[in-house]
């Protein structure tokens, strides 16, 4: 019979974030949001309800977004995680939709903007030419309280418009 | 080229893009508290079990109770203790606190906690608390529920109403609510092992008035505590009053000797942290025979909870509907009663918008429900009532400052083309299905006020002022400390706008403190659509002081005037000339050559202001254009437009910016979010499953106008803006389902008008046609 490890006992997870190993110890009940914030330092990644509804963990999860606080670490294993740290070039340049978000005055409060940002990227990587209410749709994923989105759906725009042109 | 009027790019932003901001739940490093709550409504504690900190352990210290006073004779005073005592008296209430090493291993304690809790009956909703019989929430301190309770009438008001040639009856009622930041609240406090001093970072939007209160709880000096709020992510309100929980955290800190942490989780902040706006206006409206309103009488009641909130009490709500009410109309009779209830709910705190949402709510809905009968349409009943003399003075003695009230809604009209709209819903009507309509609301909106207006409400303490420290260091950078403290609103920015103007700098060698007593003047926060006014203010006059200062170095250097001398571009020149020195350079001469200043003058160049106006009126017309399906109830905002008028704009982008943030609000104010609870007082939205902020599919882009008067009450001409677009949403929305639906005779005055109550209106429907006609 297989030995079910106890929830509350860690076990070593490896986790690749941002292109990194990161070697932690984690209960199997830890979520993949408390790992990389908590175990990993990467507290860019916010929490606004730990129920899957507002969006502000998403990450990136070979290339799709999700929400790091339905998943375990131990479910992310061998994964290539992306997170709002690894966004930015390595010599600190902006990526085009934190450009953008910045331009457009897609954030006020910042703490949904992580998950914002990511949720973009997951969609216009895969679908760069998406249209207009597809995105609308997507972004319909998360949660802001303070813009009133329309302005987070202009940046967005803006940077596919970029791309394509 | 001046930088006020511009719209820069926020210098907020990278760190917060970068996510790389620092919020409570960031900092890390520290026991986990939790709290254990009450699970019914109503109670008395027989006993706790478990490894829990209790009121008794608090008591044992002589930790005090909160006491949020308002002196009037009408209102009911208690001692709140940081942990129930004896009692439970709402669904989530603190009744004990665990610390783990983990927030898991915190939750795992707290579920070892066993609360023995004899259940009572409770009183839930206004006509619950308020019924003959009803049970008491605090049986030793009061015979009623009604713990606060305003009156006033001028005289001649029921002979108005008698002679009136039209009367208007209208009861509007608002649905509870919750600001609902995407961060809940939280706080991480860590006392240093030698001395004693004690660091609190706290969600907070006030941290010299929580320093203060907490210290006095705690008997500690307030030298001895330091507040910040870090980065916060989301406030409108609900973080301003003294969270129980924060005040704890510090104690446990001190107790333990160890750094703690609570951070509060999303089912907590809806079921325990501050709710608002369940309200219920009753409206009785003399018109004369040229549709003007002369008569109001209002009877106002306010749910506001078990517990009054700290320092703005629970005359929040009720006290700013006596005061506010008559809005930007001119009745020249007003009666007003109104009441703060308790009952077994969760405590209320202002919530952007405070009374307002409802206050606009039965105005407007009363301006359409009294122009048919008057033989009017909408538009023209407004435009023979809204004020157009200014100052205006309300019955309340309120000063309005000049504004456009008129104006606004006129430009707004114009803009959404109504005759086009009519000719539309004519097409819609013949065709069935989903209805559109069309809503008009118009409102005044107070704003950054000052002590005057909080010492009229006679509280224990009397916010008001703003205070700001401005120094120009040796390498010419200026730095802006200030007492209030921003959480999104771009305020850092905006400063340094101003400042740069004043001093001939950019906005780029300009850095804003906040946020941290131990790093700023005493001051009040940002609150109350007030930080551009108040600390906007204070900056300015700083700013001009700094100027002064500059302007007499750069003289003495160049041999010049001080009068001649010009600051802009980051020189000091001579007018009319191209002799002038960098203001670096006046700097260094300021720090480092103070042999050269002129006998008497101070070294440095640090200038101190306060400000402390009056206040100021904004005012707006919204427009909303909905399409309502009589069969489902489901309605959907297809346009809205904002005319706004906030005085100069320091920068229009982060203005827009809180007027779009602020009608999303009211949209969901009007149509989605409501806190309910069953007849016991158990909370049935807890999660954001039930309670239903909205998403960007069903908000539509919003249409920004605006008008620019630039007021006389305020010296930087500006006027306050966090609120508006959340004051506005709700009736301008709510008129247009009416308006969508007003041939079949539907009526109403319920938000939110969630499709349950649009159904249920349209199947108890005369058939007769009411409302708008033009």
């Amino acid at each position: 019979m297989t030995e079910i490890s106890p929830a509350d006992e860690a076990v070593p997870v490896v986790l690749r974030v941002n292109g990194t190993d990161r070697r932690i110890a984690a209960e199997p009940r830890r979520t993949l949001a408390d790992a990389l914030r908590e175990d990993c330092g990467l507290t860019g990644t916010h929490l606004g309800c730990e129920h899957g509804v507002c969006g502000a963990c998403t990450v990136l999860l070979d290339g799709e977004p999700v929400r790091s606080c339905l998943l375990f670490a131990v479910q992310a294993q061998g994964a290539e995680i992306r997170t709002v740290e690894g966004l930015a070039d390595d010599d600190g340049t902006l990526h085009p939709l934190q450009e953008a978000f910045w331009r457009h005055h897609g954030l006020q409060c910042g703490f949904c903007t992580p998950g914002f940002l990511m949720l973009s990227a997951g969609v216009l990587e895969t679908r760069p030419d998406i249209g207009d209410e597809e995105l609308r749709e997507a972004l319909s994923s998360n949660l802001c309280r303070c813009t009133g989105y329309q302005t987070i759906v202009e940046a967005v725009r803006s940077v596919r418009d970029a791309a394509g042109a | 080229m001046s930088w006020v009027g511009r719209s820069i790019r926020r210098v907020e932003d990278p760190t917060l893009l970068r996510g790389v901001g620092m919020f409570v739940g960031d900092i890390g490093g520290a026991a986990a508290v939790r709290f254990v709550r009450s699970p019914v409504a109503s109670g008395l504690i027989r006993a706790v079990r478990g490894p829990a900190y209790t009121i008794e352990d608090l008591d044992a210290d002589g930790v005090g109770n909160i006491e949020a006073v308002l002196h009037r004779p009408d209102y009911v005073r208690l001692a709140q203790p940081l942990l129930a005592r004896e009692r439970v008296r709402y669904v989530g209430e603190p009744v004990a606190v665990v610390v783990g090493d983990t927030a898991a291993e915190a939750e795992d304690l707290a579920e070892q906690v066993e609360l023995d809790i004899e259940p009572l009956p409770a009183a839930v909703g206004i006509d619950g608390a308020l019924a003959p019989g009803a049970p008491l929430v605090h049986p030793d301190e009061s015979d009623s529920n009604v713990m606060v309770a305003g009156e006033m009438a001028t005289p001649g008001l029921a002979e108005a109403l008698d002679r009136a040639h039209a009367v208007v009856d209208l009861e509007i009622v608002s649905g509870r609510q919750a600001a609902l930041p995407l961060e809940a609240r939280g706080s991480h406090a860590v006392t240093e092992r030698f001395g004693g001093r004690t660091t609190l970072h706290a969600s907070i939007q006030a941290p010299h008035m929580v320093r203060t209160v907490i210290c006095d709880l705690l008997g500690m000096p307030e030298a001895d505590l330091r507040v910040v709020a870090p980065d916060v992510g989301g406030a409108f309100g609900q973080k301003l009053p003294l969270a129980r929980e924060d005040a704890i955290v510090v104690w446990l800190s001190r107790r333990l000797g160890r750094p703690v942490a609570w951070i509060e989780d999303r089912s907590e902040n809806l079921m325990a942290s501050w709710h608002s706006r369940e309200q219920r206006y009753r409206l009785r409206a003399g018109f004369d025979a040229e549709a003007h309103l002369e008569s109001l009488q209002a009877d106002v009641v306010a749910n506001v909870g078990a517990w009054p909130c700290y320092p703005i009490t629970w005359g929040v709500e009720p006290l700013m509907a006596l005061a506010e009410l008559p809005g930007p109309y001119t009745p020249e009779h007003y009666g007003v009663r109104s009441r703060g209830v308790a009952s077994h709910t969760c405590p209320m705190s202002p919530y952007r918008g405070v009374s307002r949402p409802a206050i606009t709510l039965a105005l407007e809905r009363l301006m359409d429900i009294a122009a048919p009968r008057l033989g009017l349409d909408p538009v023209e009943i407004r435009r023979r009532n809204l004020q157009s003399d200014f100052p205006h003075t309300s019955p309340t003695g309120l000063r309005h400052d000049e504004g456009t009230y008129r104006e606004a809604m006129e430009l707004a009209v114009r803009h959404v083309d109504l005759g086009a709209f009519r000719s539309r819903q004519h097409v819609a009507r013949a065709a069935g299905g989903p209805q559109p309509g069309i809503g008009i609301c118009t409102f005044s909106e107070r704003t950054g006020y000052g002590t005057p207006a909080f010492a009229a409400r006679a509280m224990g303490v009397t916010p008001g002022y703003e205070n700001v420290e401005l120094s120009m260091d040796p390498s010419g950078y200026v730095t802006v400390r200030i007492g209030a403290s921003p959480h999104g609103q771009g305020l850092e920015t905006a400063l340094s706008q101003i400042v740069a103007d004043e001093v001939g700098t950019d906005p780029g060698r300009v850095r804003v403190v906040a946020s941290d007593t131990d790093r700023t003047p005493y001051g009040w926060g940002s609150f109350a659509s007030r930080a551009m006014v108040l600390a906007g203010g204070a900056t300015y006059l700083a700013a001009q002081q700094l100027a002064t200062k500059l302007g007499s170095l750069a003289a003495e250097a160049l041999e010049a005037a001080a009068d001649d001398i010009v600051l802009a571009d980051g020189r000091a020149t001579v007018a009319g000339t191209s002799v002038g020195v960098d203001i670096a350079e006046l700097a260094r001469i300021a720090h480092h050559h103070t042999q050269r200043l002129p006998a008497g003058a101070t070294p440095g160049l640090s200038v101190q202001a306060g400000y402390d106006p009056a206040g100021t009126f904004s005012n707006a017309c919204h427009v909303a254009e909905v399409d309502v399906d009589p069969d489902t109830g489901g309605v959907s905002v297809r346009r809205f437009v904002v005319v706004e008028d906030a005085g100069r704009l320091i920068n229009p982008m982060i203005v827009d910016g809180q007027i779009r943030g602020g009608v999303v609000q009211g949209i969901a104010n009007a149509l989605l979010e409501e806190i309910v609870y069953d007849e016991d007082g158990n909370i049935l939205t807890t999660s954001l499953m039930d309670y239903l902020p909205p998403t960007v599919a069903e908000i539509p882009d919003i249409e920004i106008l605006h008008l620019e008067t630039l007021s006389d009450a305020t010296v930087t001409g500006a006027k306050g803006v966090g609120e508006g677009g959340t004051i506005g949403a709700p009736a301008a929305v709510l008129n247009a389902v009416n308006d969508a639906l007003a041939h079949l005779g539907v009526e109403l005055n319920e938000m939110p008008a969630t499709p349950e109550r649009v159904r249920a209106a349209v199947r108890s429907a005369t058939g007769t046609p009411a409302g708008p006609t033009n």
